[in-house]
This record gives C-alpha cells, structure tokens and sequence, in this order.
C-alpha cells in the first residue's frame, strides 16, 4: 500500500470501508464485492506504474469509469485493485479539420456531445448511461444507444487509441486516417474487451456533420405483429430512420402512469420513430414513415409539428426506464437481441415465459437493430422469484441464440452473462479469447473472471 | 433505516453528475450512490454507523438534486433526515463547538419564536445604530469564540418591523374569491418582513382573503434536516394550530401559502412528519394537502399581469434547491417573472445547482459553501443581471453575503417582490 501512496499520493488511494463500499457495485443488481483498495491515476505513465506494481505483487486489478455497467464488468475482484480513470477527465484536441476529437477515457460521454454539438457536430453515440458513463466504458463495452440503426455503434466511431497493457508498456493503436491497413486493426480486439485485455488512456474518436433536421412520429398498434411488420415495411422502403423504438404494453402503461402524456393504455405496441438529415428529404421520409405504419394497421400515428411536440413524443420513450424502475423494488435490465425479423417473435416469447413464471416482465427497446430490453420488475429478497428470473433468462437466453441473435447487444457479458456466453458462441470462440488474453496479459490480472473463467 | 427506501435505488449512477459534492471531488462516497450504499452497508449490518458516516452526511447539502436526477424515484429527502437522526442519537459527532452552535440556533432559538424576535430586536439596533459595521472595522469578532465568529458575517440584516407589525391578521379584499393562510417564517420574518407584506399584497390582489397567524414558529425543516426530529414534530403541531387559531378551521381555507422554497418543502411533508399522531394525523394530511407555494398557488388561480409598467430590469432567477428538487416548482416562479411588464428574463447557467446556503451548510462547511457560492457568482456575472431573483431566505442571505463580499451590486430580490413593486408601480400611475 505505501508504494501506490508514494506513487500517487494519500488522496488518490482509498483504503477505508467508508471509501471502499460505494466502489464495491456497479449497476448490475445484486452483485456486491468490496475490493482492497481503490487508486486513482491521472495519466498513462502512473497507469502502467499501477499495473508494474500489480504485476510485480500478483495483484489483480479492475478497471472502473463510473460504474454504470449492467453486466458487472467494473465489479471488484476479492483482494484486488479497482483503478478508477473517472479522475482523467481532459479534452485533448477537438479537430474540427479532420472531425476528430481526441479525449483522456475518463471524460463524461454527455460532454464530448455537447463539445461536438457546439461546433455543429454530432457524436451519434448515445447510450441511456450517457450523462455519466466515461467513453473508456463506453469503449471498452463497445456500447449502444438510440441512433444504432443508422449511425452505428461506439466501434464504429473509434479511429485511435492508447492502451496500457499488463506489463505496463504503452501502446497507441490505430491512425487519424479514414482508411488505414498497415498490419492487424489490433485497436479493435480493444474495442469491447471489458477491461480484461489493457486499459485505454485515450480515444480518437470520430465525428460527422450535425443533421440539419430531425422529424419524430408516433405510432400506436393494437397487435404486436402489425408493429414488427411496420418496421420491416419501413426497412425494405430504403428509409433508415435513425431512431425506431419500441415499448410494448407493460411499459406503455407504466409510461403513462408515470408521465402521463395521453398514450391508449389498450395499446399492444407503440412505435417511436425519427428520421434526420436534408430538410427536404425529412418531409418526405416522414410522410412516407406515416403511410406505411397507417397502411400495417397503426391505430394512430401523431406526426410532430413542433419541436416541443417532437419532446413530448419523445419522452414517451425516453421515459420508459424511469417508468419501469419506479414501479419494482429491484429492476434487471436484459439486452438480448435478435435479427430484425425475429423480433415480432422474439417479444411475443418473452410474454409467455413472463406468464409461465408468473413474472413481470416489460419489453422495450432498439426495434430498428433488433436490440431488445426485457426488463424484469422483480424484488431481490425474494428468493423463489429470483429464481423464477434465472430460468426465465435462460429461456429468454436461448431462444434468442435460437433466433440467430446473441445474449447481449450492448451491455457486455462481465459477470451476469458469462454462464450464457458458451451456449451463444461455443467453446471453440471461448478457447480463442483465453488464448489472446494469455498472451496479452499471461498472469491473468486484469478483470479476471469476467467474460470467461481464466 | 427503512429498507424498503434504500432498496429502490439500483446503483445506476445517473445522480452522480448533479451532485454537488460528487462534482466537486470525483469520490464516490461523496455522491447520492455512495451514500445510500453507506446506508445499506450499515442497515445490512456490514458497517457500523461510524464518524466517517456522521461527517460524510454532513458533507452531503441535502439539496436534492439527485431526487430530481433520479430514474427510480428514491425518496432521498427521507433517506438523509434519518440517517442525520440516527447519527445524533448515535451521538458519532459530539464536539464542543459543534455542540455550541447546535444548540444555539436549532435547538434553543429556533424553537422559541418570541425569544427569536427579541434577539432580532437586538441585532436590529446593533445594526442600526453603526455598531456592526463599527465591530467589523475594528475587528472585533476576532475576540469571539471561533463558532460564533463564523456565525458573525453571516447574521442577516434584520428588518425593523417583523411581520406582525406589517400585516394585519386578516386582510379581506373587494371581491375576495378564496381564503388563504399565510406563513412568514422565522428567518425570513427578521430578515425580510417586507417580502410577508409584499406576498399579501399580491395576494390580496389575487382576490385572496388573507389570514395571517400571529408569532409564528419556525417551520421545523432545520431541526428535521439536523437530525431533531420530535422537534421538527412540535413545531409542525404548533404551526397548524395556528392557523387553525387564525382562520377558524383548516377546512375554510382554500390554501395555506409559502413564499420560502426551503420551509414549503417541508411544511408539504407535514403530513408524513406526523403520520403517526393520534390527534394530528388528520389535520396534518388536509394540511399537506392544502399547502401551496405561492407561485404555484399564482399559477393555479390564473396569474394577474400588473398593467403597463416600466420595469426595465434585466433579472436572471436562481432556484432555491428545495423548490425545484424538493417541490418540482420550475415553471412557475418563470411565468410570474415573465408576466411582470418590461422585465426581461434571462437564463442563469445552472440555475438549479446549490448556492452552498443549504440550511446552516455555510456555518458547518464553510469550505464547500464557499466554492458553491463562487460558482453561482460567476455564473450570476455572466447573464449581465442587475437582479438575481430567489425565492429562499437562506439563498437570499448567501447570494447577498456573496455579492457584498465581491463588492458586486446586484440586486437581490425574491420573484414576488418584483411583482409586488409592479402592481404598486401601476397602481401609482393609475
Ligand atoms: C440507466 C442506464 C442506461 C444504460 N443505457 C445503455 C445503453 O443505452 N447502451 C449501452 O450500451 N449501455 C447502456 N448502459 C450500460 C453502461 O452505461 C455502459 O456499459 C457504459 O459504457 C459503462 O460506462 P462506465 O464508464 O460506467 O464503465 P464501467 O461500468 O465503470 O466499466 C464498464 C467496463 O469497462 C471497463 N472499463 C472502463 N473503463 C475502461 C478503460 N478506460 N479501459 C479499459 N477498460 C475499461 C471496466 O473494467 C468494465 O469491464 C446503461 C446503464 C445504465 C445504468
Ligand atoms: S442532496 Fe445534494 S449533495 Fe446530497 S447527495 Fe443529493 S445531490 Fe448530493
Ligand atoms: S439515480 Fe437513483 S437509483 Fe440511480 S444511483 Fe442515484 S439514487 Fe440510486
């Protein structure tokens, strides 16, 4: 402990249990683990002196930004070390020449946005997490958000980065280059790594130019099928909308109760959709939008004339997690995710198995990439019911892989997932990621036990 | 600790980047997150309630932006008041000076209404005659014990007439369509009556009949949000026989206003405060119900514009942490604003971000009060105001302690004062 204090300072290394317990969680409900010391670094040079020192004593060490995950990624290992970058904050360069930011991985998602925003660009990321999470989480769960469909996800917006492996060597992956080939894209074997592979430092991230308007449409449906065929009408239409979402009819109740904004509450389904970009071409999508949802049986489709009207559509969705939350002492938010397709399926399984395990379970989510949130409204003292979600999440689990999707869309496999990960992909792709992890960090100190047992 | 309410938080972190504190030293023990795990930790009985925990709830301002920021809905308000009143029983925090200064403002004179007014009596000539500014220039506070010399600059200037003296106690206008009880405070009754007189005023020309009960006790949100919380329930059974005293009955009275956002938050939570006594449980609940501030009881019954005016002011308004996290009164005070002729409304970056008062904060954490302060100035600076609006004594208090320090004159002024000065003005020009 002296040395990481002569090496950091007292203030940036907690030891007391009134400093370690709010670092023994992250937002995966019911996991808990106090670690043995929580450290702050400031650079790159006193992160690789963090893990020289780990390595040298055997220690394992976590890396945290600000512990939103839901898969327990930044979830503390017994005796470990819990490196929290939340303190490595910077802007480095905005470059508005070549629409790049280069940022410390501590910075707040929300700011780089805004950073992008007041220079008449767009970060398209945008996970729900976005007010606090860091973009090193966001990097290293490669995660999502609303604008998947059109713009993509955290991957597709890195360009660069910097990367402290196990043995405290300093790498920068990756170019300021659009297009770049010279040797292996190693950068994204970082991308979604959760932490187990080396810790980033900083991103190059890329921008794009601000979408001059944004059109938002509304849409109720009293059968589940006829939303699910809207969607694929839109697609095959050649519009890419950038937002299409989706609440089925427990979050529309829940959304109503809570926001009250005049949603039918007989509603099976109800789409939220938008499309950005030309004005012209905005008009035109959204008329066509209109038709198509009218056409597949919408019972209603209010088209925003205002701003404040495209808001308050919009808080329809915006507002189904606060909705969900407040009405179950513990809420477990699952992202299984299936091709478009299947999701008309996909959601209609989730009700049964909800009614078979006699659970509450709410679905909403990104209907326009097939990532899906069941939402179980359950209580974490009650154990036979929290048994009850277990095998409802297998089900759930398995017939999602079934589908041809996969157990996760965004929020990584950390701890909560990592039973599931050998019925989605298979020994053989697990053996390969123990290989690479070996050889990147052959002492098996960084995150170990997430994703896979070492 | 109840279970249940700490349970309902699920760790998601959205609290953490409103939190004043968390904002300040990136620790997660000094954020709403960290704190409710402390909690749990303790109520799980995997921690015992340490002096660490009583000092990290102190550290915490109680302003409530992290209920406002909240997902889950977790009643963080209820949450810090029993955690402040167990670490009192717990006695975790017992010093001489702490002690000293406790008991002097919370226990002692902010239960004794008319003990209060004497003292203001007191500060009032000590102000008027010079004597204060003479003791500051000859450095005097310097001799006091170090707890009462923190308290000495923030004394407020305390007002000639109380409230009692400015209006009657009741005030019937021509037609009088509703009937209202009127608080005035404690505080906010030496330090600025004139606002109490200024909200009849409006008022009365709302058609409101005003009833408005004579020497009246403190609210009971110091002695709630410190920790004391049987004190906090004799004061609320106080205030309501008050009214009850004034008016005839809780049942004629359409609304019972507030003009303090700190005190309206709480007097609306009479009803949870007293939820389990025998005699005032009932009252208590039509109490809650009833009580209104008074900018959402303006907005309500429909908000009277003043007739032409001139008002040329460039005003920014500051929202009192407990009207906008602890009441969810936003709008409100903005239209009122809006509706007053020639002033012009400008945003304040922030505005709903603490100013450090929070209660008596700024005499146990002077240091963290002191940056809160600072950030609010600057921002304050910037919108290029002559008036800074606020609807909180305790605000009010810091912001001008705040603008005198930095030799900065800007106007403080609460949003129904405005008001009051335009339907005067356009009275005077009828
Ligand atoms: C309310 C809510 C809404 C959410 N919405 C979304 C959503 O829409 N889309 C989505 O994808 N996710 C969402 N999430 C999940 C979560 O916010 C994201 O996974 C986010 O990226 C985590 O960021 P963080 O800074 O909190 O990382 P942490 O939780 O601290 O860490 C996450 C993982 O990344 C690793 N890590 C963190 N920083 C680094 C680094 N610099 N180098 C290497 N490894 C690192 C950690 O070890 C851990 O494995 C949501 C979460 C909540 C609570
Ligand atoms: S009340 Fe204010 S200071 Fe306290 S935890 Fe909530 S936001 Fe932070
Ligand atoms: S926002 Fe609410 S639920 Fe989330 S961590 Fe804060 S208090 Fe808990």
């Amino acid at each position: 402990m002296n040395e990481l204090i002569a090496l950091l300072g007292t203030e940036r290394v907690l030891t007391a249990p009134e400093d370690l317990i709010p670092y023994s969680f992250d937002g995966t409900a019911a996991l808990k683990q106090r670690p043995r010391c929580v450290v702050f670094a400031k650079t790159a040079e006193e992160v690789a002196a963090v893990l020289k020192f780990a390595s040298g004593q055997g220690v394992p060490v976590v890396t945290r930004g600000s512990g939103t995950g839901l898969s327990g990624g930044s979830l503390p290992v017994a005796g470990g070390i819990v490196l929290c970058l939340a303190k490595m904050d910077q802007v480095l360069k905005l470059d508005e020449k070549n629409l790049t930011v280069l940022v410390e991985t501590g910075v707040i998602t929300q700011k780089i946005a805004e950073l992008a925003d007041t220079v008449g660009l767009l970060y398209p990321p945008d996970p729900g997490s976005m007010k606090i999470s860091t973009i090193g989480g966001n990097v290293a769960e490669n995660s999502g958000g609303l604008r998947g469909l059109k713009y993509g996800v955290t991957r597709d917006y890195v360009m660069g980065l910097e990367v402290v492996l196990a043995d405290g060597r300093i790498l920068w992956l990756g170019s300021q280059c659009v297009k770049d080939v010279a040797g292996y894209s190693i950068k994204d074997v970082f991308i979604g790594s959760e932490g187990t592979l080396g810790v980033i430092t900083k991103v190059l991230l890329k921008l794009v130019p601000k979408p001059r308007t944004k059109k938002t449409l509304l849409a109720t449906f009293s059968r589940m099928d006829a939303a699910a065929e809207t969607v694929s009408a839109i697609i095959a239409d050649k519009i890419i909308p950038c937002t299409l979402e989706f609440l089925d009819k427990i979050t529309i109740k829940c959304v109503e109760d809570f926001a009250h904004i005049g949603l039918p509450l007989d509603a099976e389904a109800l789409l939220l959709m938008e499309t950005d970009g030309h004005p012209a071409v905005v008009e035109e999508e959204a008329r066509r939008m209109e038709a198509i949802a009218r056409q597949h049986g919408a019972d209603s489709v209010t088209v925003a004339q205002t701003a404040e009207e495209a808001t308050r559509l919009a808080t329809a969705r915006r507002s189904a997690f606060s909705a969900l939350a407040r009405v179950a002492p513990t809420t477990i938010l699952e992202d299984a995710t299936v091709p478009r397709s299947e999701l008309a399926k996909m959601i209609r399984f989730t009700q049964e198995v909800a009614v078979r395990h006699q659970l509450r379970i709410a679905t909403f989510g990104h209907m326009g990439d097939g990532n899906l949130h069941p939402t179980f409204l359950t209580d974490e003292r009650n154990a036979p019911e929290m048994a009850r979600v277990e095998h409802a999440m297998q089900e759930i689990f398995d017939y999602a892989v079934k589908l041809g999707g996969t157990i996760t869309g965004e929020h990584g496999v950390g701890l909560a997932k990592k039973k599931f990960l050998p019925g989605a992909i298979g020994e053989a792709s697990i053996g390969l990621m123990r290989q690479l992890k070996k050889s990147l960090d052959p002492q098996g100190l960084l995150n170990p036990g997430k994703i896979f047992d070492p | 600790m109840d279970y249940s309410v700490l349970q309902q938080c699920m760790h998601c972190g959205l609290c953490l980047p409103t939190c004043p504190t968390y904002d300040e030293t990136k620790l997660e023990r000094n954020s709403p997150r960290g704190r409710i795990s402390l909690m749990r930790a303790i109520a799980d009985g995997e921690m015992e309630l340490t002096k660490a925990f009583g000092e990290e709830m102190y550290y915490c301002l109680g302003c409530l932006a992290c209920t406002t920021a909240c997902p889950a809905g977790v009643n963080y308000a209820e949450l810090f008041e029993v955690a402040r009143a167990d670490i009192e029983t717990k006695g975790v925090l017992s010093a001489h000076k702490r002690d000293l200064v406790r008991w002097l403002t919370v226990k002692f004179l902010l239960t004794r209404p008319r003990l209060l007014r004497g003292v203001g009596r007191l500060l009032y000539f000590y102000q008027a005659i010079g004597l204060q500014s003479l003791v500051r220039k000859l450095r005097l506070p310097a001799l006091l014990p170090r707890s009462l010399r923190e308290l000495e600059p923030l004394t407020p200037t305390v007002k000639r007439h109380f409230s009692d003296a400015l209006i009657r106690e009741v005030e019937t206008p021509t037609p009088s369509r509703y009937r209202v009880g009127l608080l005035t405070g404690c505080i906010q009754d030496l330090a600025y009556s004139d606002l109490n007189r200024d909200t009849a005023d409006v008022l009365l020309a709302h058609d409101c009949e005003v009833f408005t009960p004579r020497l009246q006790s403190c609210c009971g949100s110091l002695h709630a949000h410190n920790g004391e919380v049987e004190l906090a329930r004799e004061m609320a059974r106080r205030n309501i026989l008050a009214v009850e005293k004034s008016a005839g009955s809780l049942e004629k009275l359409d609304a019972i206003i507030s003009n303090a956002g700190g005190c309206g938050s709480h007097l609306k939570n009479y009803a949870h405060l007293l939820h389990d006594d025998p005699v005032f449980a009932a009252r208590a609940v039509l109490w809650s119900q009833k009580l209104k501030d008074i900018h959402e009881w303006l907005a309500q019954i429909g908000i009277r514009r003043p007739a032409a005016a001139a008002c040329a002011a460039r005003v920014t308004y500051h929202e009192s942490c407990h009207l906008c996290h602890g009441q969810k009164i936003t709008r409100q005070p903005r239209e009122l604003l809006r509706a007053i002729p020639g002033l012009e409304l400008v945003e304040l970056a922030e505005s709903n971000w603490c100013c450090g008062s929070a209660g008596i904060y700024n005499i146990t954490q002077p240091e963290m009060s002191k940056k809160l302060l600072d950030r609010k100035l600057g921002h304050i600076q910037k919108t290029g105001a002559s008036v800074v609006a606020s609807a909180n004594p305790g605000c009010s208090l810091q912001l001008q302690t705040g603008l005198r320090e930095a030799h900065r004159s800007v106007r403080v002024a609460h949003p129904i004062s405005l008001l009051a000065e335009a339907f005067r003005q356009a009275k005077r020009a009828e």
